[in-house]
């Protein structure tokens, strides 16, 4: 056991009340450790804003759900009611309802910011690599908490939204039938489906999710902040081991952090109290309807956040697989020519290669069931899942010398820049309706979003590099 | 602990034994407890019972016009197709992806219905309408002709809002769409001229 630290005689009841805590519980060490002796650069700028954002808003998530949960029904028979109750009946509650709703839409935006922020300053790099895949796995559980909170409202959108995505776990070979089966414990959309939800979205994701966010932020601390320059500050510490580069967390980021709290609150208020629909992207309007399983709204499309995911599972068409097929034989082609294999290395790429294209239905035209391969529809979920997971591998994908884009050639920033844009325009096509001209165009877009990760070995490495600084670069205010 | 000696020297093979073998049984036990919550997913007895057939009286099902009914929690629509939608239907042919109802036989076309119409009888047409991509309820497009979202030799069908997947008005699926397969044909038959039972057929399927 340790030994008892003993306060000074003449020390204050506080003093001595922390000292007692402290011989039991590391009060004053973890707050040392991750908030006044946590060093971070002092060069962060307004990128860094949306971590402690994204805390913010899982807090009001949090509150705000715990009490709608006292008055929401999670029935079939009951849910769409006790929500227009809590809209009207409630005191306040269309409040809170809204602040739960509006939350959903700012945690996306502030999250989706949080993670540019990492791809603008290589925060994924050696050695943040854990704390870049708890993040990715933070960001799933809330895609998960968002789509199954979506349902709880049970209006049409919520119904046919979850009808969609259920199904889509059906698709997979063999399993998918008895899975979707499973998801939804009824042969439709049901109550059966509502409760399970019910029960993700207030108790099993969050738990999860909490503990994801702990991780993420354990990690953080053990390999400490990455910043704009790139540039690692443990490198240069002073006599007593302090980064010279580095300044505590509080009360330097604590203070700064409440400027950002107070721009997003601005905003967050505003939307909250003139705009809680945003228009009908944070609310949609079909979802003001009861669910009704025998009609499909005329237009059905996820909300605004699930969008450019959304497009990628659309542009997989029967047409687009003949694309992969082209695309994979390029890619095999070239890993044979340019890519330095054993015989061994080669027989796996041209095996492999067959397989992939096997199952894409190239050979269908043999009449051989055993060459038929998958459905479009398979390979569309396997897109839109791999558009979310291809995220995982960031740390691996970028081969680039330098971590931060300011040290990297021009026109990288002029790739992330096209990537940003496919991402907002596949976002827009996923809320159109189909249509012939906007699915080419997402079929494209699909081609470069998979790009962008695909050919990140090479690119990022491809150009001028300008020298990195050996400290961050900082001006005084 | 400074009191008892710790001998490092030799691995006690016995303890290691037990050790896997304490583990593995804590596995088992572990797996056989995850069974029961894991079954908890499956449809409950009252979802499984809830699928009994139902009687459909198709008398005041006018010429063109289409009935919606619940069975299973899922539309089924009965549509009486006029004689010009029925031509259409062979007219059509080379845009589809399975004219003939060829694939996962049995599953989405019961033998009886297993003709270009989709049917028992050619005009009145039996389908599930939940679209066979991702499960939305495609919107009546009877209209033939250029529409939004829609070819300009469009011969009439449903168009699926969720994915944009069409289909002809025998439920069959146009080629190079999301849905890989045509609507599905539940089972039913005519219990008299006017009277369809859906759910149960000749085959005794249900």
């Amino acid at each position: 056991m340790a030994e008892m630290k003993v306060a000074p005689a003449n020390a204050s009841a506080g003093v001595k009340l922390l000292t007692w805590v402290d011989n039991r519980f590391p009060a004053s060490k973890l707050w040392k450790e991750h908030l006044s002796e946590y060093y971070a650069p002092k060069n962060f700028n307004f990128w860094y804003f949306f971590g402690s954002l994204a805390l913010l808003v899982l807090v009001i998530q949090i509150v705000t759900g715990i009490f709608l949960v006292m008055h929401y029904k999670p029935d079939a028979t009951l849910a769409f009611a006790s929500v227009e109750y809590i809209m009207r009946d409630v005191p306040w509650g269309w409040l809170v309802r809204y602040m739960h709703s509006t939350g959903a839409s700012a945690f996306f935006i502030v999250v989706y910011m949080h993670m540019f922020r990492g791809f603008l300053y290589g925060s994924y790099r050696k050695p943040r690599e854990l704390v870049w895949i708890f993040g990715c796995a933070i960001f799933l559980c809330l895609m998960g908490e968002a789509f199954m909170g979506y349902l709880l409202p049970w209006g049409q959108m919520s119904y046919w939204g979850a009808q969609v995505i259920v199904n889509l776990f059906s698709a997979i070979p063999f399993v998918g039938p008895d899975l979707s089966l499973m998801i939804r414990g009824d042969y439709v959309v049901s109550d059966a489906t509502l409760n399970r939800f019910f029960s993700f979205h207030v108790i099993a994701i969050p738990l999860i999710l909490l503990g994801l966010v702990v991780a993420h932020i354990i990690a953080l601390h053990e390999v400490g902040s990455n910043n704009p320059d790139g540039v690692e500050i443990k490198k240069d510490k002073d006599a007593n081991g302090i980064p010279l580069d580095g300044i505590p967390f509080h009360p330097y980021y604590s203070v700064h952090d409440l400027v950002g709290v107070a721009g997003f609150l601005i905003i967050f208020s505003a939307v909250i109290f003139f705009a809680p629909e945003m228009g009908g992207y944070f609310l949609e309007y079909n979802n003001f309807i009861p669910a009704d399983s025998l009609k499909t709204p005329p237009h059905i499309a996820p909300v605004w956040y699930f969008t450019p995911f959304y497009s990628m599972l659309r542009a997989t068409t029967d047409d687009m697989l003949k694309v992969f097929d082209v695309l994979v034989i390029v890619a095999a082609v070239m890993a044979l020519w340019k890519g330095r294999f054993g015989s061994v290395g080669k027989t796996v790429i041209v095996v492999a290669t067959l397989i992939v294209l096997t199952g894409f239905g190239l050979f269908k035209f043999t009449g051989v069931p055993a060459l038929a391969g998958c459905d479009a529809k398979f390979w569309g979920v396997l897109v839109m899942g791999g558009s979310v997971m291809i995220l995982f591998f960031m740390p691996w994908l970028d081969q680039s010398p330098v971590k931060s884009i300011r040290y990297r050639p021009g026109w990288h920033k002029a790739v992330y820049g096209v990537f940003v844009v496919v991402f907002m325009i596949l976002g827009y096509l996923g809320i159109e309706p189909p249509d012939p001209l906007k699915n080419l165009m997402s079929q494209v877009g699909t081609v470069i979003y998979f790009g962008f990760f695909l050919l990140m070995p090479w690119w990022s490495q491809m150009g001028t590099f300008k020298p990195v600084p050996d400290r961050v670069v900082f001006h005084a205010h | 602990m400074s009191e008892s000696v710790v001998v490092h020297d030799g691995v006690d093979e016995s303890k290691r034994t037990w050790l896997g073998w304490t583990c593995g049984a804590g596995a088992v036990a572990g797996v056989a407890t995850a069974i029961p919550f894991v079954s908890t997913f499956a449809p409950s007895e009252r979802a499984k019972a809830a699928g009994a057939a139902v009687e459909v009286d198709i008398s005041d099902l006018q010429m063109g016009e289409k009935k919606t009914v619940e069975w299973r929690g899922q539309p089924v629509w009965i549509v009486r197709r006029t004689p010009e939608m029925v031509a259409s239907l062979s007219k059509d042919e080379s845009e589809l992806a399975d004219p003939d109802s060829k694939r996962n036989p049995g599953e989405q076309t019961p033998d009886y219905a297993t003709n270009r119409n989709r049917s028992i009888k050619p005009e009145v047409l039996v389908v599930v309408g939940i679209c066979t991509h991702l499960g939305c309820s495609p919107g009546d497009k009877f209209t033939p002709g250029a529409q939004p979202s829609l070819p300009a030799d469009w011969p009439g069908g449903w168009l699926c809002p969720c994915h944009g997947s069409t289909f002809d008005l025998a439920g069959r699926v146009f080629k190079n769409k999301p849905a890989p397969d045509n609507l599905r044909v539940p089972p039913h038959m005519y219990v008299s001229d006017t009277k369809l039972m859906i759910g149960e057929d000749k085959n005794n399927k249900g």
